[in-house]
């Protein structure tokens, strides 16, 4: 790991982009599981057996 | 993730960019088994909840990308050798490959019990195996032990139709094998007409391609052993229950043109003479390669062709045709 307060220009704005990139991914695993679960809960409770 | 800055790897030369980690999923590969996946999951005709659907093609290109991503991690020192792979993230140093394998590793993880928990556990069962044919089967061991590589590999690409199958059915029917088996045999024409005129990169990289081992010649007589016997197959659907007319009309009519290309391919000289090509361009070749272009670039057609046209009956609801005993591949 290298120390950010030694950072190229460079180096900062391709780690920006790289945690931009991983929130982002986090944040649409979040949703997708979230509407996932509902999308079968909904199936289970309408044929629950 | 570790940066890739990092002073101790001197063949890390400029920071990664996200970019950097979607080339390491290899897109274009993705693409094409999305659409395949998809193509599977609507021939299947079971109605899903179209979420759902979406989650599937999701883990299967996921999948297909945590499969890239750990081939280019292993291959990493045989990529850095050839032209047509050193610009590849890992090999050119702007990430590190322990960074690419954890990304492949991970997001198979995800992609599989994703899979499992969303749909099915068959789907994903499927998955699992079709990550693990590839990167430990085909990447690991095949690739570099064996003339038959892509052959035997090729599995790994020919399997998306039956995860999309089993996403929505829950089962794998005959049908659904039978479009595995198609691109299971269109793979061997496919690679080995573009390793034809790129032997020089294999050879290099001590990767134990057909043209390789056995010769243009030999390369190209197998060329058009598999076509005679993948224009057929690809006609099959269409006697299933699985393809209508148009599709019966288009899998004629390409797999005719596929041959006439093999057998020019096979009566020319291409991959006789060491690599034709004079600058870093895969596509720029003298003429003496054509041939092979010609091929590559009408197989990429051809399995397109086939599959767009399936897609396209089940959704248009077009009627298929009835020319076999379909209850037997259902």
């Amino acid at each position: 790991m290298s120390d950010p307060s030694r950072e190229t220009e460079a180096e900062h704005k391709a780690r920006r982009g790289r945690n931009i990139a991983l929130a982002l991914g986090l944040f649409l695993f979040v949703a997708l599981i979230f509407v996932v679960t509902i999308v079968r809960l909904r199936a289970n409770v309408a044929q629950p057996f | 993730m570790t940066m890739a800055t990092a002073p101790s790897d001197a063949r890390v030369r400029a920071p990664a960019r996200w970019q950097d980690f979607i080339q390491l999923l290899k897109p274009r590969v993705m693409s094409l088994v999305v659409f395949t996946g998809l193509t599977g999951l609507v021939a299947s005709g079971k109605s899903i909840n179209p979420i759902l659907a979406a989650v599937a093609i999701l883990c299967v290109a996921v999948g297909a990308g945590a499969s890239g991503a750990l081939n280019m991690w292993y291959d990493a020192d045989i990529d850095r050798l050839m032209r047509r792979t050193r610009g590849r993230p890992v090999p050119a140093g702007r990430v590190q490959g322990s960074d690419a394998a954890g990304l492949g590793v991970v997001l198979s993880l995800f992609s599989v019990m994703l899979m499992g928990m969303a749909l099915n556990w068959l789907a994903a069962g499927l998955l699992a195996f079709t990550i693990v044919f590839y990167a430990v089967v085909y990447t690991m061991w095949l690739k570099r032990s064996t003339a038959q590589n892509i052959v035997i590999g090729g599995l790994a690409g020919a399997l998306p139709p039956v995860i999309g199958w089993a996403a929505a059915t829950g089962d794998a029917p005959l049908n659904a094998w039978l479009l595995c088996a198609i691109i299971f045999m269109w793979t061997p024409p496919h690679f080995w007409a573009l390793s034809l005129y790129t032997t020089e990169d294999y050879a290099r990289a001590g990767v134990p391609m057909m043209p390789v081992v056995k010769g243009a010649a030999s390369t190209r007589r197998q060329i058009l052993i598999y076509t005679a016997l993948v224009a057929p197959l690809g006609v099959v659907p269409a006697f299933t229950g699985l393809g209508g007319m148009a599709y019966l009309a288009v899998s004629t009519v390409g797999g005719l043109v596929f041959l006439l290309l093999a057998f020019r391919l096979y009566r020319s000289q291409a991959g006789e003479s060491p690599d034709p090509r004079m600058d870093d361009g895969l596509y720029d070749v003298r003429t003496g390669a054509k041939d092979a272009r010609n091929l590559f670039a009408f197989s990429i057609l051809y399995v397109t062709l086939l599959f767009a046209t399936l897609l396209v009956e089940h959704l248009a609801g077009l009627p298929v045709l009835n020319l076999l005993n379909r209850e037997l591949f259902k």
